[in-house]
């Protein structure tokens, strides 16, 4: 027990890396709110262009998104970050993970929206189409705000699984929470460091995961 | 002079043809009627009208202009043909209000006082004066139908194309939108309505068409197509109405 406290739960190392974890937890921040909207439009361009009326756009984007949802994210980052050199373009670590990560998660997204698009009645469009609204107009202002509310849980949703998965940024050398903890072990020879940014990524993320759960009650509700 | 002309309108959705060359011209202030078997092509003539779906053949004029034409402006068009669904079709995340305001605001470039006032004013038409801050969900079907009609006269139709406007509607419900309808007609609006509100259709329609099988088999005065029917589809269809 005494030794398992000392490897997990050393509170004396724990103070000591906190400055370290609490850096790394503003860059795993940081990369949020670069990879979330970013993220978040292009599932929205995805989604459109994939209830595209004309097939071929329609088809090659189904087949896009299909592929990135498939495609293992680290075995992407890691592609885009090592492999492209090979073929002369070099990019920022910053650079391979926002397009890792656009590729991935506007994936998602994409999948989302379009269910939420779906789930609003052809009357909708009908009924704006028919006092006038062009259809940019009619999405805009008739159709995505019902089609978000729709989906808004399997949003917030994937956005949890986004904030976790900015942790492969790690291997990339990014700073972020994971790799700040796990230098942290390696130069204390202690597991503590690594017990402290899991609890930071819980604190981070359980106000998410209560929300989920709120909105899935009021979607029921409706 | 009428103020709508279809020609030898034809409709097919892939190999099957749904209108089959309709004529039909509707004057302005007239309220024509259009009664038939389900399936008969009624809604899909309305939905070529102001071209929600797309005809297959043949021509319309509405009020000097071709709808059908490539350089037809069908935003301007379809503001001038206001269009009225069975299922109400209100978005559920506005109010009455805002329902009412959305196209005069986005589509006609109104401030937000002057499209609130032409929707009040479209509101308290209906007898909603009251409900302009409530959501499609707290008003009942009716109250959702005339919010609907109030959405359409708003933008100032020359036509108003109504699909079944009552058949969703419970039966006590049903009088309140017929009321309105007529209060329209009394206004001296254009009026295309699909429906089988008999009793309306024989008070307040000028004419009474009688559609099957994509084709117009019969036209004439409410009287003459209720009491005395030419054609057999036509007694039989009526005479199943009646029962
Ligand atoms: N989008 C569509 N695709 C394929 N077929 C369609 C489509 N819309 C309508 N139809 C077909 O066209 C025919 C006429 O339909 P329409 O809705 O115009 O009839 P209706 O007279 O309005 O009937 P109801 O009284 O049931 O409303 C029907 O056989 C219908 O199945
Ligand atoms: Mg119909």
């Amino acid at each position: 027990m005494e030794v398992f406290l000392h490897q997990f739960l050393n509170f004396e190392i724990m103070q000591k890396v906190f400055p370290l974890l609490l850096k790394g937890l503003w860059t795993t921040l940081y990369l949020c709110v670069l990879v979330i909207p970013l993220g978040l439009a292009g599932g929205l361009l995805l989604a459109l262009l994939s209830l595209s009326r004309r097939r071929a756009v329609a088809w090659t984007t189904i087949a896009l998104v299909d592929l990135f949802r498939a495609a293992p994210p680290l075995v992407l980052l890691i592609l885009l970050y090592s492999g492209l050199p090979f073929a002369g373009i070099k990019l920022t670590p910053t650079a391979a993970v926002c397009l890792a990560f656009f590729c991935n998660t506007s994936s998602y997204y994409g999948e989302i929206y379009r269910a939420g698009i779906e789930s609003v009645g052809r009357g909708q469009w009908e009924a704006a189409r028919s006092t006038g609204l062009s259809a940019p107009q009619t999405l805009t202002y008739v159709i995505l705000p019902q089609a978000v509310r729709n989906v808004l849980p399997d949003l917030v949703s994937n956005t949890i699984e986004v904030v976790k998965l900015t942790s492969i940024a790690s291997v990339v050398s990014f700073p972020e929470l994971l790799y700040s903890a796990d230098m942290a072990r390696s130069v204390t020879l202690n597991s503590s460091p690594v017990v402290l940014a899991a609890v930071m990524y819980i604190l981070l993320l359980w106000p998410l995961v209560r929300l989920v759960s709120r909105l899935e009650r009021q979607v029921a509700a409706r | 002079m009428p103020i709508l002309t279809i020609s030898g309108l034809r409709k097919s959705f892939g190999t099957t043809e749904v209108l089959k060359g309709i004529d039909l011209s509707v004057s302005n202030r007239e309220l024509v009627f259009i009664i038939g078997p389900s399936g008969s092509g009624k809604s899909t003539l309305l939905r070529c009208i102001n071209r929600l779906e797309e005809p297959t053949g043949g021509g319309i004029a509405f009020d000097g202009v071709e709808v059908t034409d490539r350089s037809t402006d069908l935003n301007a068009l379809r503001r001038s043909m206001g269009m009225v669904f069975q299922s109400f079709n209100l978005y559920p995340h506005m109010t009455a209000l805002a329902n009412v305001t959305l196209a005069l605001r986005k589509v006609l470039k109104k401030s937000r006082d002057e499209a609130d006032a032409i929707g009040r004013e479209a509101l308290a038409k209906v007898g909603l004066s009251d409900k302009t801050a409530s959501y499609p969900s707290e008003l009942s079907g009716g109250q959702q139908q005339r919010v609907a009609i109030a959405r359409a006269l708003a933008l100032d139709p020359k036509i108003v194309l109504f699909d079944e406007p009552t058949s969703a509607l419970d039966p006590e419900l049903v009088g309140s939108v017929l009321a309105v309808m007529r209060d329209l007609k009394a206004g001296g609006m254009t009026m295309l309505v699909v429906s089988h509100e008999l009793r309306f259709a024989r008070d307040a329609a000028d004419r009474v068409i009688f559609m099957d099988q994509g084709h117009i088999v019969e036209e004439g005065p409410p009287s003459a197509i209720f009491n005395e029917p030419r054609e057999a589809r036509t007694r039989a269809f009526v005479a199943g109405l009646l029962r």
